[in-house]
């Protein structure tokens, strides 16, 4: 293990994405599927956070997804929205995001970690009432760079924005770069081949493969058609690849690690820890990922 | 920047830094898919030969401009004129751009439609397209909402389409957005999301201002007609916008003052909606705009007594019309609407809708301080029918 926790600062940009670039390649070259799990800031509580994430690096997370909570999240099924929403009723914000990440990093100091969210909460960190002359997608970069430098200081490796779709995020992408931070691009099975050769030739990190059409949710099954889609992708980049929507259990970690060698894992998460006894959320995180990355059977966890 | 060639968005989907596409991943292509198919339409001269033929015959267009003499003698300065939008198919703006976007659905073999609605005059306006063509029509609304206006949601079930409650944050306009995208997201295939307002992300707010544009369009030839000029000030409620850009629009390159009005709620200092005059830019429902928000950007909730106003976010071109100062905005209190509506209610016999009270309460503070020679082309939106009870109660509350 190289700890490439140090290396931020000033020449930040020469390691963009290592962190990625070297959980993917161990497994790629043999090593188990990554799971990175999505916990939402805040969720149960803000003071709950660090120790639920914790509990999930323990559990068998590869690095971790870490969600910013946001008012109206369009793009999220119930199971997240409620979560969200909870959240902020605690008291959450993107301290409580960075915190968690800080937790994070201390505990694992070569895991990728990503934060996730849409757009507002993001740039409402920076000045975001001066006037601009700007196009919109120009206009959404410089307001970034304070959270930007806020997130690399606390060890953040990309940053997956929901609402930032490949047309608007040059200067986006940008500002994130110059602190050593990637934007993780999000693929659904409706991208064409055209946007998913633009998104091919920016990504850094990995790719975000969204499984099916919908919002985040927990499902029964992979979608059918994933196999072709991911298929249609790798044709086009040797940039890793995570799948996310609908994975839930074993099996489909399973089932997706054939294709792609990373797996995100969010509203079965937050599911667990919702129905979780008030005291038991810890525990309750920790048998999850071990279920899921496969260190201990499903049967043994009811 | 090489990314004008994905979509081409930066010829058209930006109004200066407002406006964009800030939507999730799913939904690009069938932003792309719309925005073709817009295009595609607007040099078909079928479409708009069909779409003329339904604004004529079903919709009732053109809708008269009506001078209202003893309002503007009882404000004792500018002549104030009316576009009467009270007075086309189902009493509001809203079933100019459902017609045009329920044909562009057709165009697209999209066979399912979602809307959103807050008062339900969008979901009524939706609804009554979708039975005119025989399309399947869901209607997301706010849960409080559904509460408050049971009698449209009674309405749009007889038009055939299914209302489904929102339960999630205030229930009310924003959250049913938030649903309407969550189903658009899942079912983009099969579906088109009939937007309501000039807001979302391109091509929506150019879209849905084209099919409003009607609006202005009729009242400049029909001022010049009556006075043989334009008026002096365009004056209309903004919402989200659609029925002030389709006013403003075709004005925008005369010498006309326009005029935006918001919903200043219980006052700027309290609960409100005035996006542009209270809020700051921001991104919301896909597009950057002005958005009502605190200080983690969380999105705020907004008050206005008229639900057609209660949105949080506004018309990204309207943000634009305000940075570069060709358009005025400002804003007036509940209480002030409730006067502006029974203000026009007693001097022309015309109940508007609260939304456009809104207008007509502005108008009467500019109106006196202008010339008898001036005049005001007021946006009447919507009429009132569907607030009297919502007026009654307000106006029993402070005493008449």
């Amino acid at each position: 293990m190289t700890h490439t926790g140090s290396d931020r600062g000033p020449n930040a940009g020469a390691t963009l994405g290592a962190r990625y670039r070297q959980a993917f390649a161990a497994a790629e070259s043999g090593g188990d599927t990554l799971v990175f799990p999505f916990l939402t800031a805040g969720f149960p509580t803000p003071e709950e956070t660090p120790e639920l994430i914790r509990a999930a690096l323990r559990g068998g997370a590869a690095g971790l997804e870490i969600g910013v909570p946001f008012s109206d999240p369009i793009a999220d099924g119930p199971v997240h929205q409620t979560a969200y929403t909870q959240a902020l009723a605690a008291g959450a914000s993107l301290d409580t995001a960075l915190d968690a990440v800080r937790a994070a990093r201390e505990s694992a100091p070569d895991a990728p970690l990503t934060l996730m969210g849409y757009l507002n909460p993001f740039l409402a960190a920076g000045a975001t009432d001066q006037a601009s002359d700007d196009l919109p997608g120009a206009a959404v970069g410089e307001p970034l760079a304070p959270l930007a430098r806020m997130a690399a200081d606390a060890g953040v490796d990309g940053m997956i924005i929901v609402d930032l779709p490949v047309e608007e995020s040059d200067a986006a992408r940008e500002v994130l770069a110059e602190h050593g931070i990637s934007l993780i691009y999000l693929l659904a099975p409706t991208s064409t081949p055209q946007r998913i050769a633009t998104v091919a030739e920016k990504a850094t990190g990995f790719i975000y493969l969204v499984s099916l059409t919908g919002v985040t949710g927990a499902r029964e099954q992979v979608a059918a058609d994933f196999e072709q889609f991911v298929g249609r992708v790798r044709a086009l980049t040797d940039t890793p690849l995570a799948v996310g929507f609908g994975i839930s259990r074993r099996q489909h970690v399973v089932e997706v690690g054939k294709l792609v060698p990373a797996a995100i894992i969010g509203s079965a998460l937050t599911n667990t820890i919702a129905s979780a006894p008030a005291d038991g959320c810890v525990a309750a995180v920790e048998q999850y990922l071990e279920v899921v990355t496969g260190r201990r059977s499903e049967e043994t966890s009811a | 920047m090489s990314t004008a060639g994905v979509r081409g968005v930066r010829e058209s989907g930006a109004f200066g830094p407002f406006g964009g596409q800030f939507a999730p991943e799913t939904l690009m292509p069938a932003l792309s898919e719309l925005e073709d198919a817009w295009e595609a339409a607007q040099t078909d001269p079928v479409f708009r030969a069909e779409l003329d033929a339904l604004l004529r015959d079903y919709v009732g267009r053109e809708t008269p401009l009506t001078l209202a003499p003893r309002l503007s003698e009882r404000l004792g300065g500018a002549q104030i004129w009316l576009k009467r939008e009270d007075l086309a198919h189902t009493g509001a703006h809203k079933i100019n751009n459902a017609i045009g976007q329920v044909l562009l659905a057709r165009r697209m073999d999209k066979p399912r439609i979602i809307a959103e609605t807050g008062a339900g005059q969008h979901g009524v306006a939706t609804a009554t397209a979708c039975a005119r063509f025989g399309i399947e029509c869901i209607v997301y609304m706010g849960a409080e909402d559904v509460r408050r206006q049971a009698l449209n949601v009674f309405r749009m079930n007889l038009l055939g389409a299914e209302v489904v409650p929102v339960e999630s944050g205030a229930r009310t306009l924003k959250d049913a957005i938030n649903e309407a995208i969550r189903d658009w997201v899942t079912n983009v295939r099969t579906t088109h999301y009939l937007i309501g307002s000039a807001i979302g992300p391109h091509p929506y707010p150019m879209i849905v201002r084209e099919l409003q544009s009607c609006i202005g369009r009729e009242a400049r030839d029909q001022m010049v007609e009556q006075i043989g000029r334009l008026p002096d000030a365009a004056i209309a409620c903004v919402g989200g916008g659609s029925n002030a850009i389709g006013l403003f629009h075709p004005l925008v390159d005369d010498p006309v003052r326009l005029i935006g009005v918001e919903a200043a709620g219980e006052g700027l200092n309290a609960r409100h909606a005035a996006t542009l005059t209270g809020g700051s830019p921001g991104v919301l429902h896909g597009t950057r705009t002005y958005v009502l928000q605190n200080d983690d950007g969380q999105i705020t909730e907004a008050h206005s007594i008229s639900a057609g106003l209660d949105y949080p976010g506004v018309g990204p071109e309207h943000a634009w019309l305000m940075q570069t100062e060709r358009a005025e905005y400002v804003s007036i209190t509940d209480d002030e609407a409730l006067d502006g509506l029974k203000l026009l209610s007693e001097t022309e016999g015309i109940i508007p809708a609260l939304e456009t009270a809104h207008a007509i309460a502005y108008a009467a503070k500019v109106a006196p301080a202008m010339s008898q020679d001036q005049h005001i082309l007021i946006g009447l939106s919507g009429r009132g029918d569907k607030d009297v009870e919502i007026v009654r109660d307000a106006l029993a509350q402070r005493g008449g």
